[in-house]
């Protein structure tokens, strides 16, 4: 890891101490074989992975071959559709030796693939009792994020944007409550679709952000991967310095107001 | 005997292991997760555990994802 994505303050999720705020997924490169570098450039210590069927046809490209081994695996449950589909396959991350931190998504809405809240709930509280590190991708409601902290979530993850679209944060007002009003780290996924953006949510006082498409689909994914590294860093140091006020209806000069050129002694 | 993996039927002799079915399918036992009959298999568990009849197997493993 670059010393200079590191951050002034450190992040301690499910026991661990993170010294980045990027989490950074493995989804949509044209060949796996980017990831090393990816990983490398973004500064990232978090990074998801899914789990399915082996074609037996074709038994290869497991990913986790180019995953960095210092860092933390973060399987997703994608493809679920209920609660038992998200469990089932939150046992057999599990069981397959990747650790106890669990992404939970629960979709039965093929357009938008917005996340099912009630059901979201239910599987936290199960799996939260079996011991796993659970951070459920939420739409960014008050009352569904107070039930995934009633129900042992370590974190909760509310859209920026439907996922995959690069649209930025749209939902960047309802982040702001959540922000405001619970006291769960929040870590802005899915929608993020440029560094401004990730920084923006970094500035309000998310705990961190998850972007892979934005990586993935970019003409330089490990270029940008550095940048997105900076901008979460910039931006987590910004919120640490506390933003001035703003100033509405007139201007306040920067430079004194006497002693110009010429003028009276 | 005919068991079922990922959906297809698989023929194979009588009291096959586990291991030895990921070994024809072309799969390194450490990189692949399995539920027999509904039940996660412990990798530890594939050597000894003989296939049955009409057992159904579901192979799993890591790919790429956000």
């Amino acid at each position: 890891m670059t010393h200079d994505t590191r951050h002034d303050d450190t992040f301690v999720l499910g026991g661990q101490a993170l010294e980045s705020r990027l989490f950074i997924g493995t989804g949509k490169y044209g060949t796996d074989a980017l990831i090393p570098a990816v990983a490398d450039a973004s500064g990232s210590q978090v990074i998801t992975v899914a789990l399915r069927r082996v074609d037996l046809g074709n038994p290869k490209g497991n990913v986790l071959a180019h995953i960095p081994a210092h860092m933390r695996l973060l399987p997703n449950t994608s493809g679920a559709r209920t609660v038992d589909e998200a469990v089932r396959i939150a046992r057999l991350a599990r069981a397959a030796g990747c650790g106890d931190w669990i992404k939970i998504e629960i979709i039965s809405d093929s357009r938008y693939l917005l996340p099912d809240g009630y059901a979201t709930a239910r599987a936290t509280e199960i799996l939260a009792a079996e011991g796993f590190t659970v951070l459920p991708y939420m739409n960014p409601d008050l009352y569904v994020a107070r039930d995934l902290e009633n129900a042992g979530a370590a974190a909760i993850m509310p859209l920026g944007a439907p996922i995959g679209t690069n649209r930025g944060l749209r939902t960047r007002e309802m982040i702001g409550i959540l922000i405001e009003e619970m006291s769960l780290p929040i870590v802005v996924d899915a929608g993020i679709g440029k560094p401004s953006e990730a920084c923006d949510a970094m500035e309000m006082g998310a705990a961190a952000c998850l972007v892979n498409t934005a990586i993935a689909s970019a003409g330089d994914p490990v270029a940008m991967a550095r940048a997105f590294g900076e901008a979460v860093r910039a931006g987590r140091r910004a919120f640490l310095a506390r933003a001035g006020r703003v100033l509405d209806g007139r201007a306040e000069a920067s430079s004194p107001l006497t002693g110009f050129l010429g003028g009276q002694a | 005997m005919t068991i079922v993996v990922n959906g297809h039927e698989v023929a194979c002799e009588d009291g096959v292991t586990l291991l030895v079915l990921l070994g024809r399918q072309g799969l390194d036992p450490r990189t692949v997760v399995v539920e027999r009959n509904g039940t996660i298999v412990k990798a530890e568990a594939f050597g000894d555990m003989g296939l049955e009849q009409g057992d159904t197997l579901e192979i799993l493993h890591f790919v790429g994802g956000g």
